[in-house]
């Protein structure tokens, strides 16, 4: 108890060095927290992606389009339990830096195999009954202030042109890790218009989404539905959604390494920092750490005393820069929210927040304890006075 | 005629070095001299004559290079390092030049640092060391912190500390070094209580004539070497 009482009370002795270096931890742990945040905003599609999900696509590429046709030979694969398709629009709404997704889907089958987009009755009945008319996330349509019956237009870069939509619904994620700005509008648009402006680019499907009956059939699913138009003039790649998922980050892959990279070596060094702040704080008390051991407290103490300290200091710094991760996150999410619609402080970042704080007062109190252990205490006193 | 009292510490052949990089630095050479029961005893010398050192090998708190100091009856050279933490906390009260009290630490708390090495409970830690304050009249700046006290008073702080557990020996190395005149004398004045209505055996370095006049017992160092016989200092 008296140990406590001490290290704690010379914790924040120097209250401006113990100041100094519990705000550059805050700011350490805030930056490894957005920057952990960042990464798991970029994987946030991948975790939601459901494990009976495939998604199957052109094996040469995913710019290259499949037939329709496929829709009906797909369905009929054993394990097979929902077939739904769609393109990637690629449309703009006034401004490029207005970016969202927009994709045209088969609007029946994906509302069967995406339950996580929710939409009221009503508003689903509107949608399907009308073919110009788009869904939009809640995000995507407060953002804009679209609100039901309003008319969109998208300007198409993929499909050129301009094309006007209405909104039907405004969905709403299950839940919170569910992307909220997206625009679904329907396939058979897009289809219908092709036929009249480029009917070469008619009934083709930029990927086709297919939920399976068991999450276990996944791989015998897949290779059947490859092995159906293995030599066709369109060969297919089928995987899991989260693969599927997984293949656009590994596009990015070097900029998520090096995201990694930077927020580890924020860590690093604090922790120089912290290990300096400790040397200094050790040698200014070696005389008390001499006056412990000639009263008789042992090697165990000192120990106690000085990772003690250090783990104060660290673990305010931590949980002041946990705290404010919260705000920050939020200011940042909503700044960066046509890049990244789930910005969400995870667990995971919460506990390696806490780790790194561990790792932070162990590794900055090893070498001070040491020689506090190691001086002699004859020495110590000399240093007092 | 009153019989002397049987030694509580027996000094015997001590020799000791430091060592410096490759440089040999003899501080203390053959040592050899007995502390009665009761005794309060001044070593004396000039800087460099390895008072302090034969101070801190008899306090426990350095080893000699060869040798023996027993202590009661215990051979003190003959224990570990954890051993010896055990029998300071147990044996031995420690008064310095420069106070040496834990800055965040009040007063009270002072005093009660060695008890925690203690199995008494937090209640008769707290009665003990109050008590050891009101000995050292001190018992209105229990709650002080060392910084809000005078040098005097943060002597008296280190003698409540010293005395708390009631050790076998009392080790002050110039405990008036850094003191006033008046404060001085107050301090002197305490361990010659302590000595004389306690019975403390009291081993005290001092450069301050005046404070070696109050012990009962004078030795001399010098080079490390020690006046052989005692009958030579009597006070």
């Amino acid at each position: 108890m008296i140990l406590l009482k001490i290290l704690f009370r010379n914790a924040f002795r120097n209250r401006l060095r113990s100041g100094l270096t519990i705000l550059g931890i805050t700011v350490a742990i805030l930056a490894f927290g957005l920057l952990r945040t960042v990464i798991d905003a970029w994987y946030s599609g991948v975790e939601a992606a459901s494990a009976s999900r495939l998604v199957t696509r052109n094996a040469i590429s995913i710019i290259f389009p499949l037939p329709l046709a496929y829709n009906e030979k797909i369905r009929q694969i054993e394990g097979v339990k929902h077939v739904s398709y769609g393109n990637w629009f690629g449309g703009i709404y006034i401004d490029e830096k207005n970016f969202f997704a927009n994709f045209c889907v088969e609007p029946r089958t994906y509302m069967e195999i995406y339950p996580e987009f929710v939409l009221t009755p009503p508003e689903k009945k509107a949608f399907l009954a009308d073919r110009k008319g788009f869904i939009a996330g809640r995000k995507l349509a407060a953002r804009f202030g679209w609100k039901i019956g309003d008319t969109v237009t998208l300007r198409g870069t993929i499909y050129p042109g301009n094309w006007d939509f209405v909104l039907r619904g405004l969905y709403r994620g299950r839940d919170e890790t569910i992307d909220e700005t997206q625009f679904l509008f329907h396939w058979d648009y897009l289809n219908e218009t092709m036929k009249k402006v480029s009917p070469r680019r008619a009934d083709q499907v930029g990927f086709y989404m297919i939920s399976i009956t068991r999450p276990d059939l996944a791989p015998d699913v897949a290779i059947a539905i490859d092995m159906a138009f293995k030599n066709s003039l369109a060969e297919t790649l089928t995987e899991t959604e989260k693969a599927f998922n997984q293949g656009f980050i590994a596009m990015s892959g070097a900029i998520v390494t090096a995201i990694q990279m930077v927020s580890f070596v924020v860590i690093l060094i604090i922790m120089a920092v912290v290990a300096n702040t400790m040397a200094m704080t050790t040698r200014e008390r070696i005389g008390d750490y001499a006056i412990m051991k000639t009263l008789g407290f042992g090697a165990g103490a000192i120990a106690v005393m000085i990772f003690g300290e250090s783990f104060v200091i660290a673990l305010t710094g931590t949980l002041t820069g946990m705290l404010l991760t919260y705000p920050a996150a939020a200011a940042f999410g909503h700044s960066l929210s046509n890049y990244f619609p789930i910005f969400l402080v995870s667990d995971v970042t919460l506990w390696l927040d806490l780790a790194a704080a561990l790792l932070i007062a162990f590794c900055a109190g090893v070498i001070p304890t040491r020689h506090a252990i190691r001086v002699r205490i004859a020495d110590g006193l000399r240093r007092i006075g | 005629m009153t019989e002397p009292k049987p030694p509580i510490v027996e000094i015997q052949h001590i020799y000791k070095c430091y060592h410096r990089d490759s440089l040999v630095v003899p501080v203390l050479h053959d040592i050899t001299f007995d502390i009665a029961d009761g005794e309060f005893l001044a070593l004396m010398g000039p800087s460099g004559s390895g008072k302090t050192t034969l101070l801190n090998l008899l306090a426990g708190i350095d080893k000699a290079d060869e040798g023996t100091i027993r202590v009661g009856d215990v051979d003190i050279t003959a224990l570990s390092e954890t051993e010896l933490a055990h029998w300071r906390a147990n044996h031995v009260g420690f008064i310095f030049q420069f106070y040496n009290l834990i800055p965040v630490l009040k007063a009270v708390e002072n005093v009660e640092l060695p008890l925690h090495l203690t199995s008494l409970s937090a209640r008769e830690r707290r009665e003990h060391a109050e008590t050891a304050l009101r000995m050292v009249n001190l018992d209105h700046r229990m709650d002080h912190y060392p910084k809000e006290m005078s040098g005097g008073e943060q002597q008296r702080v280190a003698i409540a500390r010293a005395i708390v557990t009631d050790p076998t020996i009392l080790v002050a190395d110039e405990p008036t070094g850094d003191l006033d005149r008046v404060s001085a004398e107050e301090i002197l004045s305490m361990m010659e209580t302590l000595n004389a209505r306690m019975g403390k055996t009291i081993v005290m370095v001092t450069h301050d004539p005046r404070a070696a006049q109050r012990a009962k017992v004078l030795r001399h160092l010098d080079k490390g070497y020690m006046n052989h016989d005692p009958a030579q200092d009597p006070l």
